[in-house]
Parts: C-alpha cells; structure tokens; sequence
C-alpha cells in the first residue's frame, strides 16, 4: 500500500518529467552536472534529496530497491530512506545486492560487482568536484566548458611534491570519457576503479546543489593521476573479522580504549553471503 | 472529433516508457520497446508517442510535421507550446524528413543540456547488421541496421560531434521499436 | 559489538516516540490549540510562511507546533508541504499601492499624503519584561478608532520621488519572471529571481548581511524611503474567465529604501531603490532584504563589488535556511567510510615521515 494523498514514489508527474528530461540528457552527456529544478523534499537537504528525487522518478512497481549508507543496509539514514520508499512507492526492498534492480548508495559503490540492466544511484552532497579549489559555481561552469581542469592538476602536483603523494582518499576526482571532471561523491578511492567500464548505469543526484550528473554503462572513468605518481586506493591492510575478506574495503572498530580495534566489512550484504556461504561449507 | 486515449494508465505507463528510453539512450543501438498500447493518429506512431506522452509538456516547446490530426491529439495529451522553427523547439518530432541537424539547438559549451532531441520515425531498426556504434553505453561495438534515414545523415551526424559536448541527441522510432543515439556515439560504417 | 549506527529500525521509532513525548511536554499543562498559536504567536507564524514560502496562517501554526518551535524546522515542514501542491496559475503582481494600511512610515519626510501611521509595533516600547503577561488576564481593549484609520489615499514615497524624476524607473519585465521554485538558481540572476530567494531567504543572515553594508562592507547611504504594513488584495485572472478576480487578502509587510546613486555614462545622478517584501509583520526581515537587494545591485549599477553583500553567489546560494540547516546538519551522519580512508591515509603519510627521519644523518640533529 502507498500511503494516501501523495502520488506514485511521492513527485507529481510533471516534476517527474523534469527530471527523467535531466537524467536523460545526463546520460547524454557523461560526467556533465545537468542543473534541474530540484524540489524540497520531505527529509533534510544534506540527507539523499537528490539521490531521492533520482530514484522516484526512476523507479516502477516492478523494481526491487537497496538502499546502502556507508556499505550497510542497515544504517539510520538508508533505513530512513527505504522506509519512505515503501511507504510512498509500495516497491520491493531488498539487502541483496543481486537481487536489486535499483541501488541508491551513499558512500559506497557495493563490492558484488554490478550487471547490465541495475542501475547505481548516488546521493551527493557537492557535485562540483573544483568546488574546494574556485568555489564560484558560474565560474567552474566556465572550466568545465573549456575542459580546462589546470586548477586540480596543480593540486595535485602540490598534494605530491609535499606530501609524496595525493593527499585525497575519498572523493577523489576521476575523468569520464577522456571529457568531463567529475566528482565520484565521497565514496572512498578504494572504490573509484569499480566505475570505470562498470556495467550498471550510475545516476548522481544532488538535491541542495540541484544537479544530476550520470555515467553510462562501460564508460571510461580514470582517476586523476600522474605517469610516475600512479593512483592508489586505499584499504586497512587488514582482514574481515567476521568473513575473513582481504579484498573488501574495511571499517575499524575501536574495541577498548587501550588501542584494541578490529576490522570488519563495510558492505554488510557481501559480508553475510561470504559468511554464509562459509557455513554451508562452500569455498568463499 | 474524438481524440484517442493517451497512457490507460499515465503514471505507471510513463514510468515504464522513460525506462525504455532510459535503456535506448544507456545502450545506444539497442532496440527497446515501448507504446504498444496506443492508437495516435496517423502519422505519428506509437513509439514516438509514448516518448512524447513521457516527456513532452508545458516546459518543452515542440516542433513537427505530423499534420493537424497529430498536432491535436498531442496538443490535448501533452500540452506542449508550439516551436515556430524547428530550431526553437526542444523536442523535434519527424515523421518525414528530418530537418538538418545544425539548424536544430545544439546547447551551449556551458549549457549542453539545453540542446534539442530529435525524434525521427523510421522505416525500420534492426540490430546485428548496418552501422558499427561506438562510445559510451557500448562494451566493444553495437551494430544498428535504420531504414529510412536520409543519405546526408550519417555525414551530419559526424559534423555534429566535432562540436560535442554541444550536440542533439536523436531517438529512432519505428512502430512500437526505439534505438537512440546520444550525441557522444560514433556511426562507423558497416 | 559495535552498533552505534546498526539496528537503524527500532533506533529511528524509539527516537521519534521520545519526540513526541518531549513535544506534548508535561501532561498536566494544557496542549497548545493550533489557534493560540496563530493567534498569540502570529509573528513566529509569519516568519515561518516567509521562510517556508507559503501563505497559510493554520498550517504555518500546526508545523510550529510540530517542529516543538524550532522556527527553521517548521519552515522546512512547511516547504516540504508546499512542493506538493497543484499549481492553478500565477495570481497579478501585488498592488501594494493599494494597500489596506495598518502602519505606515517614512524616515525621509516630516509628513506626507496619507501622513505616518505608527500602527502595532514594538517601537518605542521598553524593553521591561511585563510581568502582568505571566498570568492569564482580561484580553487588551480593541485599538482606538483613529489608529487604525488609514487615509484614503496614501501614495507610496517612491511613486512621489519617481514623479519628480528622481527614483531610478524599474524596468517593466517583458517576459513571465523565473520562477526559483522551478528552475535551479544560475548566476548571475536577474533581479525578480535575487529578490524571490531573498523573499524567502533566512531573516537572521540578511540581517546580518544588511548590518554589514552599514558597517562599510558595501557602499551603502541607505534611507528608509518607506514601510508599510497592512493587506493586499491578491487577484488571479482564471483563463476561462479572461478578467481578474479577488481570490483573497494577505498582509505583508514592504520595505523601499531609498539609496543614493553618483549616476554612470549612461544614467544621470537620482535615487536607486533597495526593495524589500514579506509575509505577515516581518518588518525586521522586510529591511534587511532591501538592503541585501540594494547591495547585490552593484553589478548592474557599475559600482565595484567588494563586499560580502554585494556578491550575488555568496548572498543568493547562503540564503535558504532549509538548504543550511540540512548541508550543516548531514555532518552528523555517518562518515566513517571516508573517514577510514583519511585514517589510513594519515597513518601512511606519518609512517613515511617517521621512516625517513630515522634513515637521516645524526648531523642533521
């Protein structure tokens, strides 16, 4: 049941057509932020409004929806946002990553790599990925027309003659299509290469910045490096407490105040199949 | 004069259309379907009217040459202001020729979004065979065989992505079928 | 084991049921009727309809009363209502002309046709805490006849400096303003846009924006040309009827400064205007978007803009408190994903530094 009064996924129609108008020409234009008449929505600016608007106007009766913050289905803000989208939109909700058709993430792109016909929807807080460096918006527009990303490649260079090497682990810029800069949202570096060539279409919506930006199925998405200064993601070098994986990125659990900490996989779903998995006594 | 239906059912409907777009326009030469449901007047059929009926409305000015029977039907169902030149509209309907695609709004390097999309009604959309797509959207290469397209568009169309990000984006509709070409995708020849 | 963010479902109901209990507060006290509120608390409820950008006096009061009085909060409730409503169409601009007065005041003239009306206003008061107000009492007697009777007609100061040639004209739009609620904000931005999010841009920055064009941040010589308060008819023109109708009454408040102008090339020496519009009694907020709206002229007047005030992105992507209080507030989400990275980013960057400094010579010490 969908709760009375609001409309299908709760946008009216023509808001809806608005934006599947800017998501289109999103997809058109690969990594280009698509201003859109964003609209309030019933949960804070800040908390997944544009991810929201994204996924309301994309989602049907027959769709199964994830939605993740920090890898986990079970966080506040994605059980906040799921509940709104059973309640609004009536749609199957799932934890499993295979079984979604629609998975809207903060944070976190999941570790099950994803197939052709799912589609990735980011909620992002700041698109403009110049932002830190000119923070004029009618500025960057004017950078970003030109292909002129001068400003992040001397960061960059800085970042490494100070430091040895980037200075950034998350929200680290990539180049999509050889074209546009864009920002990935803050999810970790770690989880930059899964968006290159990925099979999934990825849709960002950022509601307070009232952009939407998106990225076709197995399209080039690099992330800004030098030839002697190569990208890196970062990982805990660690294994998973609970499923024993090496591979999956990591959060650290303080255990005591006397430094005692272990680590544990941020994406619980890929979590739970590994460990279930391990006690049917399948290879994991 | 009665008008025929729109969507039987317009939420449920338009959502299931603009997927099908949405998957065009993701994987550029592959063919989805959409609109069987509806009985537009003639010429227009019913692809390209249910990417009309999903996308078309007070805010998009819309150009074509379907006629007054066409025009009625989808004045009453989208609502859509009248573009006195083809290059004012937003969405560009074409059921016979297309016009050429430089007099169409390209959007501006800043503004790319602002460009038109070009509906065309084709004789036919296969894939497998004809043109050897490439870009985003496509692993190695997607093949997309169109019947009655004007011989000049493939030139034009190369022309066009000179000028990307600037650029229209064009859906193909034939019948209940729709392929797209978002403007970033190369046509390599057969 | 670790669950602070875990177990989201029963966190979030158990949360909001405590809410709920805060909200009602002690039982024995009597719950506040959504009367009282817009009845004795008609300024909070005018600063929420301007903020939350929607003239309904009962809803405005029901989502104070929600929001436990957190003004931002039911300015955000209210917002999120308003995006769901239906639109029949666009109502004629406000004639504030003609306005039914209950205040009127000008600081550029000793008297002036339709003379000064001091109206209900915490002017001149002392600020003593009336101690009287503590506990229930007989209700004020109704306002004596004469202070409420506005003259018949009182033009408004600017018309009268426009007549003598000396108010800048305000070009007449030639095509439908944009509309904020609709489009996204792009800069620069045409002034009817500059002045809907100033509208409903939050009182306590333009406040301090205003403040800060007094203080030299932006050349301001600002004199308040007038202030009035009381009702405008709003009229709406239904296409099937093809003449105007009066589709209700609502009060605001409409603040002209008048501002000096050295003149340009193209323009000779007069009067530029700050203009400045809300719902209700929000006078306070009425003056500092006049003098928001006067300085983010700047550009358009040829004057150099220097300043805070006078930068159309700083002031026009600030304003909407519904959008800070979320970006501000999302910090206490969950971070730790990225924070992880930065922790073991960090923790590389000291190992390297501590690795090289131990390899260094013993002279360098």
């Amino acid at each position: 049941m969908t709760e009375t009064g609001y409309n299908f996924a709760y946008l009216d129609e023509a808001t809806k057509r608005m934006i599947r108008r800017a998501i289109l020409k999103a997809v058109a234009i690969p990594g280009h932020q698509v201003p859109f008449g964003g609209r309030e929505m019933p949960l804070p600016y800040g908390w997944g409004t544009g991810g929201i608007q994204v996924t309301a106007s994309l989602i049907g009766r027959d769709d199964v929806l994830k939605v993740i913050d920090q890898g986990a289905d079970d966080t506040t803000n994605a059980v906040s946002i799921r509940r709104f989208f059973a309640r609004v939109a009536g749609v199957a909700t799932t934890e499993r990553t295979a079984a979604a058709t629609i998975i809207q993430t903060r944070h976190r792109i999941p570790e099950t790599p994803l197939r052709e016909g799912q589609i990735l929807v980011y909620q992002v807080p700041m698109p403009e990925p110049l932002f830190r460096l000119e923070p004029r918006v009618a500025e960057t527009r004017r950078l970003h027309a030109l292909a002129d990303y001068g400003l992040m490649q001397v960061k960059l260079y800085e970042d490494i003659a100070r430091l040895g090497h980037v200075g950034l682990s998350y929200n680290y810029p990539v180049m999509v299509n050889h074209r546009y800069l864009m920002s990935p949202s803050p999810i970790p570096a770690f989880d930059n290469p899964k968006m290159h060539r990925m099979p999934a279409l990825q849709v960002f919506g950022a509601g307070r910045e009232k952009r939407i930006y998106a990225v076709p199925p197995y399209t080039a998405v690099h992330s800004l490096d030098f030839e002697d200064h190569p990208f890196r993601p970062i990982r805990a070098d660690a294994r998973c407490a609970l499923c024993g994986s090496d591979a999956s990125y990591l959060d650290e659990v303080v255990t005591d105040d006397a430094g005692g900490r272990l680590f544990v996989c941020s994406d619980t779903d890929y979590c739970g199949e590994r460990q279930a998995r391990q006690r049917r006594g399948e290879a994991a | 004069m009665t008008l025929s239906p729109g969507f039987a059912d317009p939420v449920a409907e338009a959502q299931q259309s603009f997927r099908a777009i949405l998957a065009a326009l993701s994987r550029p030469g592959r063919v989805q379907s959409l609109g069987a449901g509806l009985r537009p007047p003639a010429p227009l059929l019913p692809a390209a009217a249910a990417v009309l009926l999903t996308l078309a409305d007070a805010d998009t000015p819309l150009w074509h040459d379907a006629g007054a029977a066409a025009d009625a039907w989808l004045r009453f169902h989208c609502g859509s202001p009248a573009a006195g030149r083809p290059g004012e509209a937003r969405l560009v309907l074409a059921c016979g020729a297309p016009p050429p695609l430089s007099e169409l709004d390209a959007g501006s390097d800043e503004a790319p979004e602002d460009s038109a999309t070009l509906l065309v009604q084709v004789a036919g959309l296969a894939e497998g065979s004809g043109w050897r797509l490439t870009g985003p959207g496509i692993a190695q290469e997607h093949r997309l065989l169109v019947e009655g397209l004007p011989s000049w568009f493939p030139a034009a169309w190369e022309a066009q992505r000179r000028g990307f990000p600037r650029g229209v984006d064009v859906l193909l509709c034939a019948g209940t079928r729709i392929a797209a070409l978002p403007r970033g995708i190369a046509l390599g020849q057969g | 084991m670790y669950v602070a963010v875990k177990g989201g479902e029963r966190a979030i109901s158990h949360a909001h049921a405590w809410l709920a209990a805060l909200r009602r507060g002690e039982a024995a006290v009597p719950e506040l009727e959504l009367a009282q509120i817009r009845e004795q608390l008609g300024l909070a409820v005018d600063r929420v309809m301007a903020e939350g950008a929607c003239h309904d006096p009962d809803l405005a009061a029901l989502a104070i009363k929600q929001a436990c009085g957190d003004l931002i909060e039911a300015a955000f409730l209210l917002r999120a209502y308003r995006t769901t409503l239906p639109r029949f169409g666009a109502s004629l601009p406000l004639d504030t002309a003609r306005m039914r007065l209950w205040r009127r005041v000008s600081a550029t003239y000793k008297d002036l046709p339709g003379g000064q009306l001091l109206g209900p206003t915490f002017d001149y008061t002392h600020r003593l805490l009336d101690f009287s107000l503590a506990a229930p009492g007989a209700p004020p007697p109704a306002p004596a006849e004469e202070a409420c009777a506005a003259a018949a007609a009182a033009p408004r100061v600017s018309d009268l400096l426009a007549d003598e040639g000396l108010m800048q004209p305000e070009p007449r739009a030639e095509s439908e303003p944009p509309d904020l609620t609709r489009q996204p904000l792009a800069c620069p931005a045409a002034r009817p846009l500059r002045l809907q999010a100033l509208a409903r841009g939050d009182e306590g920055f333009l406040l301090a924006l205003g403040y800060s064009t007094q203080r030299g941040y932006g050349n301001a010589h600002p004199f308040v040309g007038e202030i009035r308060q009381g009702a405008v008819a709003v009229e709406f023109t239904p296409p099937e009827l093809g003449f105007p109708v009066q589709i209700g009454e609502i009060t605001v408040t409409e603040c002209q400064m008048v501002n000096q102008f050295l003149g340009s090339r193209t323009e000779p020496p007069q009067f530029t205007r700050g203009y400045g519009l809300v719902f209700g009694r929000g006078e306070r907020k009425a003056m500092a978007m006049a003098l928001v709206d006067r300085a983010l002229r700047a550009g358009e007047l040829g004057e150099e803009v220097t300043a805070p005030a006078q930068d159309q992105e700083f002031v026009l992507y600030h304003a909407d408190n519904v959008e800070a209080t979320g970006f501000v507030e999302h910090l206490k989400l969950p971070h730790h994903v990225d924070f992880q990275s930065e922790l073991e980013n960090l923790r590389g960057i000291r190992a390297a530094a501590q690795a090289a400094a131990a390899t260094l010579p013993e002279a360098a010490e």
